[in-house]
């Protein structure tokens, strides 16, 4: 069974939960940016949490299916039709072979996801179906959707039983806001701003400019102050250089103290500037629901209350599930 | 013995970041010391397979370890890297099993010529000249000719492996007042050819995949280091080449010997001259143009 592409949309690409144990040689974890609404995605149809679906970039494909397909639509709000007509989002949907599947205009957020039940079926690279571009590993060839591609839906796992409820209820659907509270923990070479550049970080307005995308999102606002020094051999010569390290997922640097940039799931594995902290993973999935404009505000909390909240995450996905009826 | 012994390491800097990764900064300064304290650190660190390591990551003189904290307490981690660090402290048998490769260069190549031409004004601090004169004269070196010599007459550490899918910073082994040191583009370019051998800082660098580059521009190295097919021997294992640890002996070659490899790799016959060696880190900071003849030596009969 295949998803035949008619128009591939802005950039849409093969994602699942990503790729660990290569960041060592520079190959980045990819993964659907917005997990939470990956996993309800899979879980509304039947799939466990490991199966590939396809993430949509503002302006979705326009799609058709060779056999009745279970799929579902979640993450940003979008108007969903199939042969033309609207029909819900983060809900089940039944296509008989020969639908036609197409998006309206993203009324919020950056991405949507479109589960099909027994998963998108590209090969396994280093253990996962993820798209990463840039080293044209994974996914569909290595690389966005285009018109013509014949994306393979694989079977349905055994055990995989389709959930009782076929929406996601309300409250557990995520909200897409212009406006946006990042936790993050200090950490790595905040040591290196000044008390004013500190007190900027967290207590200024920052907002999401449109260089943003799968490798990160660059905000604009107040700017920052490092620290002068000498610096040290091999590190570069601007006050935000470092001698190039490894790059946590999520950490922010802002090179020139002009405009932090948080590195999500395609980031550069590393490089020469200074980190001053680093989105916690229970934020990963808010990040990168924001849209160009999201006004922003960082929050730092310590690595103990990071915990509680990466605690508090999973039970809500637990909670989710268990409302929808999927399992474990 | 060398006229600037590498200064003695300091206790590493543990910090976090966010609640799956600890960052151990083992010194602010490049080092081959602290590059050696780091690989020993994330060597035995992987060795011990503990569970809850999603991946160890030994950059030039830090080291990023990223975990899974529902499996992994951090505090239980940060204890275990610091008794690995401690251990080593005590311990002075500083070798490496790794090995020594050869990598032919075109240097002052065609194709970065013509990507440097489209970057010049707003990019580059000299746009009316090319990037290895500018090389030559910052680092006071008479002309590119003998900026190219003193580039591939002396061997590289493969110091660190990432930015991108396999792409190599190297170090060379020569002491601090030999090292080439080249600032990088004012600004970023957002293109670079595939395979474009780089110099930013101290760090030298092999362009694993087309694309975004702020290093200035030597030349291309004639074979892939990065093979998702898999088609050449050397990548049957791995679709990436190198490993930190890994020792670069760079040579140069003509268009026509160029060519010649470009053939051998469309028929699948090319293969990097390679052969393993100990790298003795004591003898290296001793005697580093004596003991890189003994190393680049090995590669005599291969």
């Amino acid at each position: 069974m295949a998803f035949d592409i008619r128009n591939p949309g802005l950039a849409t690409t093969v994602q699942d939960q990503g790729r660990t144990g290569h960041y060592n040689v520079g190959i980045p974890q990819s993964g659907s940016l917005d997990q939470y609404s990956a996993e309800l995605g899979n879980a509304l149809v039947g799939n466990t949490a490991k199966e590939a679906v396809l993430e949509c970039t503002y302006l979705g494909p326009v799609l058709s299916t060779d056999q009745d397909a279970l799929i579902a639509v979640t993450g940003a709000p979008v108007e969903v039709k199939v042969n033309g007509e609207a029909r819900p989002q983060w809900a089940r949907l039944q296509l008989k072979a020969g639908d036609e599947l197409s998006f309206g205009v993203i009324q919020g957020g950056t991405r949507y996801y479109i589960a099909v039940r027994g998963g998108i079926d590209v090969p396994s690279v280093l253990g996962s179906r993820s798209t990463y571009s840039l080293g044209a590993i994974g996914g569909f060839h290595g690389r966005k959707l285009e018109a013509g591609d014949q994306v393979p839906v694989g079977s349905p796992l055994d055990g995989g039983a389709v959930p009782d409820a076929d929406t996601v209820p309300e409250e557990f659907r995520p909200a897409f806001s212009k406006e946006q509270t990042v936790r993050i923990v200090l950490g790595l070479y905040d040591h290196r701003l000044t008390d004013e550049g500190l007190d900027n970080l967290l207590n200024g307005e920052w907002k999401v400019t449109p260089v943003a995308d799968r490798m990160g999102l660059r905000y604009s606002g107040p700017g920052v102050q490092w620290k002068e020094r000498e610096q040290p051999f091999g590190a570069g010569s601007d006050p935000s250089n470092i001698v190039d390290a490894g790059y946590a997922v999520g950490s922010i640097q802002i090179p020139g103290g002009t405009q932090p940039i948080i590195l999500h799931r395609d980031a550069v594995s590393g490089g020469g500037y200074a980190m001053v902290g680093t989105v916690i993973s229970a934020d990963m999935d808010l990040v990168a629901r924001a849209a160009p404009g999201t006004s922003t505000r960082f929050v730092a909390i310590s690595l103990d209350e990071a915990l509680v909240a990466r605690k508090e995450l999973a039970e809500l996905k637990r909670n989710a599930r268990a409302a929808i009826g999927a399992g474990g | 013995m060398s006229s600037s012994p590498e200064p003695a390491v300091m206790e590493a800097r543990y910090t976090w970041g966010g609640d799956e990764f600890l960052f151990v900064e083992v010194a602010e300064s490049m080092s081959l010391a602290a590059n050696f304290r780091v690989m020993s650190i994330a060597a035995k660190l992987s060795a011990m397979q503990l569970p809850g390591i999603v991946d160890v990551c030994p950059a030039n003189a830090s080291l990023l370890v990223r975990f899974d904290p529902d499996v992994l307490p951090p505090s239980t981690l940060e204890e275990t890297v610091r008794a690995i660090e401690g251990d080593l402290a005590h311990h002075h048998d500083h070798s490496l099993e790794t090995r020594i490769v050869e990598v032919p260069v075109w240097y002052e190549d065609p194709f970065t010529a013509e990507v440097a031409e489209r970057f010049r004004e707003g990019f580059h601090q000299e746009p009316g000249g090319t990037d290895i004169d500018y090389a030559a004269k910052v680092n006071n070196l008479k002309d590119a000719a003998e900026f190219i010599q003193r580039h591939h007459e002396q061997p590289w550490l493969v110091s660190m492996v990432g930015f991108v899918a396999g792409l190599p910073f190297l170090f060379q082994l020569v002491e601090r007042e030999k090292q080439l040191e080249v600032p990088k583009y004012l600004s970023p370019r957002t293109d670079t050819p595939k395979l474009t051998v780089g110099h930013g800082g101290c760090f030298g660098c092999i362009y694993s995949v087309r694309g975004a580059g702020g290093y200035q521009m030597f030349g291309v190295a004639a074979a892939p280091i990065f093979d998702p097919a898999q088609s050449l021997a050397d990548f049957k294992d791995f679709m990436v080449f190198f490993k930190p640890g890994d020792i670069v002996k760079f040579k140069p070659v003509t268009e026509a010997e160029y060519n010649t490899i470009q053939s051998e790799i469309s028929a699948g016959t090319f293969h990097y001259r390679q052969v393993p060696v100990t790298f003795d880190l004591s003898r290296a900071l001793a005697n580093p143009a004596g003991y890189n003849q003994e190393l680049m030596e090995a590669l005599n009969g291969v």
